[in-house]
């Protein structure tokens, strides 16, 4: 079976002033369907930036990338977009909902982009709003909800599209100890109940023993166990 | 839920904002659509004019006074239909503030002259047997609630012989004007009863309006009346109504050019207004429109979301303006400057300003929204 995800020979540099500043360099990597797997590393070693190229939200300067068997490396701007719609949900660490939207709303927007009924919409809706525990606050505003709450409406936008591939970018930071327990939990049960593929940036150890597999990123590159454990 | 309710949501983001834009928008469109109302009206008074109408007025000022005799000397002339002479003073009824114009004619004439001016014939028969009678315009008639056979008591300037200067009229019947029922404001008066009850100015009269066969002959017929009266003591200026309407109007400015300079520099600011406005809504919404983004809204998507809003705030705005400028406009026929309903031609002009400024103002916020990175925008950049 092919992976889900596969990156070969991925580069990514950016510009500071006359300087081209590389923050992925040569790395290939393989995520199977139905892993969990938690990218961790020190700040600057391009984590997130993994994680936006797999998402499709950021370009890489060589290599291929291809993600749901599409090579998204070549995709136009336009493309990307048709194809995160169908196949990418994002959960981020400031959850980012729409502040005057209900939570309903707020979890119905990557269903606008799909051609569903209105009741269709609903039934998603009402589904993913079930799994994240968050029926009863469907017609909350998010200022009217705690931040574990949020994160669970967040997790429910990222769901409601049925996408191949969910991408977490310290989907914890903002959060204690126990609301942080509670999202991991959920995390895992979508990774192990709903077969969902998830690709996860974290600080926290913690959160990454969550996960089925651990990546560590350093300077740009992969390194394996070993070489963690040395140093 | 639908793409409108994210417009919606986005424009209503900081209600009070959003409120004070409203109604800046909806005033300067009231203004807009007042002034630009007054304008049609100056307008509609010269389209209105017609050219096989000649005024004939003092060539020394057109307040001075002009012999009533010259009438016969007009008529006699060849190519025209007919002629009759105006004396023309205004009156207060009841209290200072409710002031009418009246016009001291021949109205059998007059309204031959003008027949556009519509008048039921039996009420044009009764000023023949009413020396005191007065047919009054169905404007002021709707506005003081008149009707015909009241009594109209007017203080005027116009001193009578036995001293007092107030005329006691009989209201024996009512014009409209065909097309301008805002213009159909006036008092129509018998010339001969007026000219024997006043004490001075006897045989004279304020203007000649005469009616000639051929409007193509209207310069050459101004000119051969002019000449008739030349180097008397009470020359002549003659004029076809279209050019007496632009004379008149002139003498008060370039009403339009006055007009659309206000507008013009109110509409300027106001693009200004909105348009940061839209800036700051969409500098505040950077993380959620690339939220957006990152959830498979295209460039092209985020860009039409805000682009209509803009379009929504400006047109909504406008549209209550313009909704207020419609039911006021009819009060400025008591200023003498409007009345009537707000011309259509206005509110389709509104609304297209409405819309080119929700673009114009839109569009920089528009082209910041598509350009942006998903990635810098998520990062703070």
């Amino acid at each position: 079976m092919s992976p889900v995800v596969s990156l070969k020979n991925v580069a990514r540099y950016y510009r500071r002033g006359a300087e081209r500043v590389g923050v992925l360099r040569d790395l290939s990597l393989e995520i199977e369907q139905g892993e969990f797997v938690a990218v961790m590393g020190p700040s600057g070693s391009g984590k997130t930036t993994l994680l936006n190229l797999v998402a499709g939200i950021d370009r890489p300067d060589q290599g291929e990338i291809v993600v749901a068997g599409e090579r998204i490396s070549s995709y136009s701007s336009r493309q990307l977009a048709r194809w995160r719609a169908g196949h990418i949900g994002f959960i981020f660490q400031f959850y980012n909902l729409m502040p005057l939207l209900t939570a309903e709303q707020n979890v119905e927007l990557p269903l606008l982009l799909a051609s569903l009924s209105k009741a269709q919409r609903a039934t998603h809706v009402r589904t993913a709003l079930q799994l994240v525990g968050l029926a009863d606050r469907s017609s909350h505003r998010p200022a009217e909800l705690s931040g574990g709450q949020q994160q669970r409406v967040a997790i429910a936008r990222a769901l409601v599209a049925d996408p191949t591939l969910l991408v977490c970018d310290e989907p914890t930071g903002d959060l204690d100890r126990q609301m942080a327990d509670q999202i991991l939990g959920l995390l895992q049960i979508v990774n192990r109940d709903h077969g969902k593929t998830i690709v996860m940036v974290t600080h926290d150890p913690k959160a990454a023993e969550r996960a089925t597999r651990q990546l560590h990123l350093d300077k740009g590159q992969l390194i394996d166990a070993a070489t963690l454990a040395a140093a | 839920m639908t793409h409108f309710h994210l417009v919606w949501a986005g424009l209503w983001r900081k209600r009070v904002r959003t409120i004070f834009t409203l109604l800046s928008i909806a005033i300067a469109f009231l203004l807009f659509g007042l002034l630009q109302g007054v304008n049609a009206w100056f307008s509609g008074l010269i389209s209105d004019a017609h050219a096989d109408r000649l005024i004939v007025v003092s060539r020394i000022s057109q307040i001075e006074p002009l012999p009533i005799a010259h009438l016969q000397g007009i008529e006699q002339l060849s190519g025209i239909r007919r002629a009759t002479y105006v004396g023309a003073f205004s009156g207060v009824y009841q209290s200072r503030g409710n002031d009418v114009f009246v016009l001291a004619t021949d109205p059998e004439a007059l309204f031959d002259i003008y027949p556009e001016w519509r008048i039921a014939p039996d009420q044009l028969q009764a000023m023949t047997t009413t020396r005191t009678g007065a047919i009054v315009g169905e404007a002021l008639m709707k506005a003081y609630g008149w009707k015909v056979g009241d009594r109209l008591p007017l203080t005027t300037s116009v001193v009578k012989q036995d001293g007092s200067s107030e005329w006691d009229l009989e209201i024996v019947g009512t014009y409209n004007v065909e097309g301008s029922p805002s213009q159909a404001n006036r008092v129509i008066i018998n010339y001969a009863y007026f000219d024997e009850a006043r004490q001075f100015d006897k045989g004279r009269v304020f203007a000649f309006i005469v009616s000639i066969d051929d409007p193509a002959r209207s310069a050459p017929m101004c000119a051969a009346i002019d000449a008739l009266f030349e180097n008397s003591s009470d020359e002549t200026l003659s004029q076809d109504e279209t050019a007496y309407a632009q004379a008149q109007l002139r003498q008060i400015g370039d009403i339009s050019a006055m007009v659309n300079a206000i507008v013009g520099a109110v509409l300027f600011t106001l693009l200004f207004l909105t348009g940061n406005t839209m800036m700051q809504s969409v500098r505040e919404r950077i993380p959620e429109l690339a939220v957006l983004k990152a959830i498979g809204f295209s460039d092209g998507m985020v860009t039409t979301l805000i682009l209509t809003e803009s379009v929504l705030l400006c047109l909504v705005s406008a549209l209550l303006g313009l909704a207020v400028a419609a039911a006021v406009f009819p009060l400025t026929e008591s200023l003498g400057i409007g009345g009537g309903a707000l011309p259509a031609g206005v509110i389709v002009l509104g609304v297209a300003i409405a819309l080119m400024l929700a673009l114009v103002s839109g569009l920089p916020p528009a082209r910041r929204v598509q350009r942006l990175t998903i990635v810098d925008a998520l990062a703070g950049r």
